[in-house]
């Protein structure tokens, strides 16, 4: 319950100096907050909108989290989640003849797999070379967004004598997932695996090894542990997380491939997962709140006359805040309870452990 | 052969060979066609600037034991600061200046989370890449232009050299301070009381604490001053490398200076060294784009300093042993 105190209190600092840059920038705080709130919840269009820019991000919270609790830091969501999109999307409008009850779920598990495997190679490298999953993830997100445009614009180009910029062709009807009233069923499938996940970590014994791991990895491998196996298995759920997420994206909302429809180096992930404190079931309000206000933004823009990118900052604010734990205890005087989990993360560099 | 010989010639046997090929080539080219092959070392040369001053920020910071990812950030912060101050006041001095003090100050908040704080200490450079990817983005207006750009001063006589004169002695003013500052940081570090302390607190801060060397201040003086360097990376990038400020133009160079460190080993000169390389790469992109070579699409060629990156880190060319107490909070006792 604690937790929730901590991370509500983040939120709220975070928002109230978001004020502060507002109001000094010459803005009106409260008119833009409202306008971002009726943007996101305003009505049924607007709730729509928050669960479209929610559904990518449990995914992309999800595998952030979930590569923390082996102490890895995914920041490479981003790129395996636009390869996870494009080969959805290749799936979509490559493979005809197939009824929709087969066509959906092979494009979303081919993007699934597309993700999976490319975060594999920062897990591999990580176990046999020692190469730190934070820059490798970095350099493979700028790898992704190449490798995606080249596809885009080439092999995979819409040909359509309309068509001038770089994208896919549309997907058949066959591979679109459904949305029911304003709810799009891929944010269904979001939070149904926010609760596979939570199964995986605490009931079977693959979490269990998964959670040693992170706490303390010489103990693990005292215990019998293939630390190797289970970091490289780690780190290809959560590719295959994020890959599954832009395969959603791309066949509930997009329709097609098209570059640049979720920019950004996904550090939101890592915010997510963080507000969340790496819990899954935590993951899914903080995305619903991100996702809020990136569908509110443009509504703020036009109404408060107020950048979108306010919101950036106001994420990395609320990053800061849920970090600075030491900060928020002060604040409220609470004490650390015992028995909590912390947060591990690998430092160091060249070690492979 | 004595023995340190051999040992550094053991250890670092990929890097001689990959300098030696590169020189062959490079000579190669130049007999071939001078004109291209200058114009190519000559851009090497400008693209090693601003990974040369990231990586110098980077291993000041570590070698204290602080890991610094947020380069990335401080670089396009600065940038920005700078071209702001440059619209306004027309100064180009003025400009870089702040641009520096930015890059502190942003190396001034990272040593308050991690040394004051006690934030794991990559959450809190991504706080600081965040931060400026969303303050230069709500700022940025579109439509200022700089006044102003620095310019070559070609030195007398050594810039007469043949294919090193045009490289290295016509240059820019920033691109002479970042050269120099190489060779300071590695004085510092190596022959000072400072670097002492520095490297003592990165590798063993219990023991630094013990004769009575304050960890906690070493560590705040070297992220905030590395920062600077950072700072001036990113003032080269509006000033003097493009004259403008666009959107996300650091556009990775501050995580792959973080491999150019790595590469370097933790050590200032060896560290230039990896960001020519980088540089080399970058310029034969840009080089090939230019030339229009039809046969690959311009996007693989857009993916080398990047696959450089990784391959670099995954250890082609001997593992690397990092400070060893880098990336943990100090907490001191009693």
């Amino acid at each position: 319950m604690r937790s929730v105190l901590l991370s509500i209190t983040a939120i709220a600092l975070a928002l109230f100096i978001g004020a502060l840059i507002l109001w000094a920038s010459g803005a009106s705080p409260l008119l833009a907050y409202w306008a971002l709130l009726k943007g996101a919840f305003g009505d049924a269009q607007a709730l729509q909108r928050t669960l479209e820019k929610a559904t990518p991000l449990v995914f992309s919270g999800l595998a952030v989290a979930f590569a923390f609790k082996a102490s890895l830091f995914n920041i490479g969501t981003q790129g395996q989640l636009l390869l996870g999109a494009i080969i959805a999307a290749a799936v979509g409008f490559g493979v005809s003849g197939l009824p929709p009850y087969i066509h959906a779920p092979l494009a979303l598990l081919a993007g699934a797999a597309a993700g999976a495997a490319f975060a594999a190679i920062a897990g591999v490298l990580k176990v046999y070379t020692g190469a730190h999953e934070v820059i490798t993830t970095i350099m493979l997100n700028y790898i992704a967004i190449n490798l995606t445009d080249y596809l885009a614009d080439g092999p995979w180009k819409d040909r359509s004598p309309m068509n001038i910029v770089a994208r896919t062709p549309a997907i058949l009807d066959s591979a679109r997932l459904p949305t029911w009233g304003p709810i799009p069923s891929g944010f269904v499938i979001a939070v149904l695996l926010a609760g596979v996940i939570y199964w995986i970590l605490w009931k079977t014994t693959f979490g269990f090894e998964i959670r040693t791991v992170g706490q303390n990895r010489h103990a693990a491998r005292y215990a019998g542990i293939s630390v190797a196996k289970v970091m490289i298995a780690t780190m290809v759920i959560s590719g295959l997380l994020a890959g599954l997420g832009g395969a959603v994206e791309t066949q509930g909302v997009v329709g097609r491939y098209q570059p640049g429809f979720n920019v950004g180096l996904g550090f939101e992930g890592i915010t997510i997962a963080l507000l969340a404190k790496t819990h899954p079931f935590g993951v899914v309000p903080a995305a619903l709140l991100v996702g809020a206000m990136k569908a509110g933004s443009s509504q703020m823009q036009f109404t408060a006359d107020v950048a979108k990118e306010i919101i950036d900052v106001i994420q990395a604010l609320m990053l800061f805040f849920i970090s600075a734990e030491f900060l928020l205890r002060r604040l409220l005087g609470l004490k650390e309870e015992a028995g909590e989990e912390k947060l591990v993360l690998s430092t160091g560099w060249g070690s492979g452990d | 052969m004595t023995t340190p010989w051999r040992t550094f010639l053991r250890q670092n046997w990929t890097r001689i060979l990959g300098a030696i090929g590169l020189v062959v080539f490079v000579s190669f080219a130049y007999a071939h066609n001078p004109r291209i092959t200058e114009a190519v070392l000559a851009s090497s040369l400008r693209q090693s600037i601003p990974l040369i001053l990231g990586a110098l920020c980077g291993l000041i910071g570590e070698r204290s034991g602080i890991i610094n990812i947020g380069i990335e950030g401080q670089m396009l912060m600065a940038a920005f600061i700078s071209f702001l101050v440059n619209v306004k006041t027309g100064s180009l001095i003025l400009a870089t200046l702040a641009g520096m003090l930015t890059g502190a100050l942003m190396g001034f908040a990272l040593a308050f989370m991690s040394v004051t704080l006690r934030i794991d200490q990559i959450i809190g450079g991504t706080v600081l890449n965040m931060i400026a990817f969303g303050l230069t983005g709500y700022f940025y207006q579109v439509g200022l232009v700089t006044k102003g750009k620095f310019t070559p001063i070609p030195i007398p006589l050594l810039s007469e050299i043949p294919v090193i004169g045009p490289v290295f002695f016509q240059n820019p003013p920033l691109t002479y301070i970042a050269l120099l500052l190489i060779f300071v940081v590695q004085f510092f570090l190596y022959h000072t009381r400072w670097g002492l302390r520095t490297r003592a607190v990165g590798e063993h801060p219990r023991a630094a604490d013990t004769l009575g060397i304050n960890v906690y201040w070493v560590r705040y003086m070297n992220v905030t001053m590395a920062g600077s360097l950072a700072g001036l990376a990113g003032a080269y990038l509006t000033l003097e490398a493009v004259g403008s400020f666009e959107r996300m133009m650091t556009n990775g160079q501050g995580f792959v200076a973080l491999a150019v460190m790595i590469f370097g080993k933790w050590n200032p000169i060896t560290a230039w060294g990896a960001a020519l390389l980088f540089g080399f790469a970058i310029a034969l992109q840009t080089q090939l784009q230019f030339m229009g070579v039809r046969q690959i699409p311009h996007q693989f060629i857009g993916m080398l300093p990047y696959l450089l990156t990784i391959i670099v880190l995954a250890g082609v060319g001997g593992r690397t042993r990092p400070p060893a107490a880098v990336g943990q909070p100090y907490v001191k006792e009693g």
